[in-house]
């Protein structure tokens, strides 16, 4: 599964569908975790977004969080950091938003099958994240090891609390690190890149999956590739201006390509030449 | 069967701090280390107190704080395994810069520093090649002290 979406041109991907709240759950101090139903199921594919809106406030790109085996219900964690995103994570069970999509290329968990996978995820990048975990842990005698770097501010900041130790349940290896904690906290304490060395990789086999601030994916993809993962095994989810979501308005362009179009999933070795021109 | 545990001088040659040292550098080495454990909450080194030895992580995570009047200990790094703990041994004035705690049950080697120090003056070769994997370290150190200094996961626009 690494799908890659045509230009949209259908009316249905230019016109909100309304999306009743059915359920809301507050992840952190600033953000919340959305359930929505719609008329119809939104079949997604891990790493996809949509273009969600709470009416007058703007819209803007979320990453779908929730399980792609479970379409009925669309999921998405949302930090309140703008207007738009303010409007929508004040919006309460049985109101409705606006939602586009889903667009974009997801993660590459079906041509990832019979690698070893490391996730690397910075503080909310672990909700893009999500589903690909999900897909993968539902098919889990597919992959080999399947680990998670998951780095945060600190430990109230961290998402998904109360899912992790289930996913390591199901046979997900969890590391998690955050940057600053009390005496109380006794996990790590350090940045996520120094969870890689001590994953212990099998460099040879594993596929790495990156989400988070630009300047963490930079840090963790460098020590990925430090102890042998090679960037063409690398996948980054980028952010960028979204606006259309739908690779007309030009807003989003990364290099050649745009990234609501033939992202917000790359390969790092497609990506490292633009993101080293500090101009683009 | 059981597996056969590792002598001290096989963990150390498997540590990646000393990798690709040659086998009589590791024997200079494992001259000046014992093993260790200690219980949680043991102190393997206090700031200001004389840096005599440092320690190489075989199982378990030390905590590097630093001590504030007043308050509780501020937690800067915790340390696992294979990990390193401590390089102010090595350079002047010889004293721990952090207090480094056990959070739990360890499994350390304990090197002592002056005695490798020594080794270090009479042996060039050694001592460069233990002065070059010190400061990758540092540098490591630096880079993500420099990231946790950014604080990546604020709000895009505090960047």
């Amino acid at each position: 599964m690494h799908a890659r979406s045509e230009p949209a041109t259908d009316l249905a991907s230019m016109v909100p569908a309304p999306f009743r709240v059915a359920g809301k759950r507050r992840d952190t101090a600033d953000t919340w975790t959305f359930e929505l139903l719609g008329e119809d199921p939104l079949a997604f594919a891990p790493g996809q977004f949509t273009m969600l809106c709470a009416g007058g406030a703007g819209e803007v790109p979320i990453s779908i969080s929730g399980d792609p085996d479970r379409p009925e219900r669309l999921t998405h964690t949302v930090r309140a950091v703008g207007l738009a995103t303010a409007a929508i994570c004040a919006a309460e069970p049985g109101s409705v938003l606006g939602v586009r999509g889903p667009f974009g290329a997801g993660w590459p968990v079906a041509d990832a099958q019979g690698a070893d996978v490391v996730i690397a995820a910075g503080g909310i990048g672990l909700a893009p994240l999500r589903p690909a975990i999900l897909w993968m842990l539902a098919r889990r005698e597919r992959y080999g090891r399947l680990i998670l770097l998951y780095g945060g501010r600190a430990p109230d900041q961290l998402l998904y609390q109360e899912e992790l130790d289930a996913w390591a349940q199901r046979g997900l290896q969890v590391l998690v690190t955050v940057d600053s904690a009390g005496p109380e906290w006794l996990g790590h304490v350090g940045v996520v890149t120094r969870l890689v060395k001590r994953a212990k990789l099998d460099s040879t086999s594993s596929v790495a999956l990156a989400c988070g601030p630009e300047v963490m994916m930079r840090f963790a993809v460098s020590a990925l590739a430090e102890v042998g993962v090679p960037t063409d095994r690398i996948h980054a989810s980028m952010e960028r201006n979204m606006q259309c979501g739908i690779g007309h308005c030009g807003h989003c362009q990364l290099g050649p390509t745009l990234v609501c179009r033939e992202g917000p999933v790359y390969r790092w070795s497609e990506l490292d030449r633009w993101l080293a021109i500090r101009e683009l | 069967m059981g597996q056969r545990m590792q002598t001290l001088d096989e963990t150390i040659a498997a540590a990646p701090v000393f990798a690709g040292l040659s086998a009589d550098q590791l024997t200079l080495i494992a001259g000046c280390a014992r093993n260790e454990r200690v219980s949680a909450g043991a102190l393997l080194g206090r700031e200001g107190d004389p840096a005599n030895s440092f320690y190489l992580i075989r199982h378990g995570s030390v905590a590097l704080e630093l001590h504030a009047p007043g308050r509780d200990s501020l937690l800067i790094e915790t340390l696992g395994d294979g990990d390193v703990v401590g390089w102010s041994w090595l350079f002047e004035p010889y004293r721990w810069q952090l207090d480094a705690r056990a959070t739990g049950p360890c499994a350390l080697i304990e090197f002592d520093g002056s005695c490798l120090r020594g080794k270090c003056d009479r042996d060039h070769e050694l001592g460069y090649d233990l002065m070059r994997r010190s400061a990758a370290s540092l540098l490591e150190t630096l880079q993500s002290t420099r990231i946790q200094l950014l604080d990546v996961y604020g709000h895009a626009r505090a960047l």
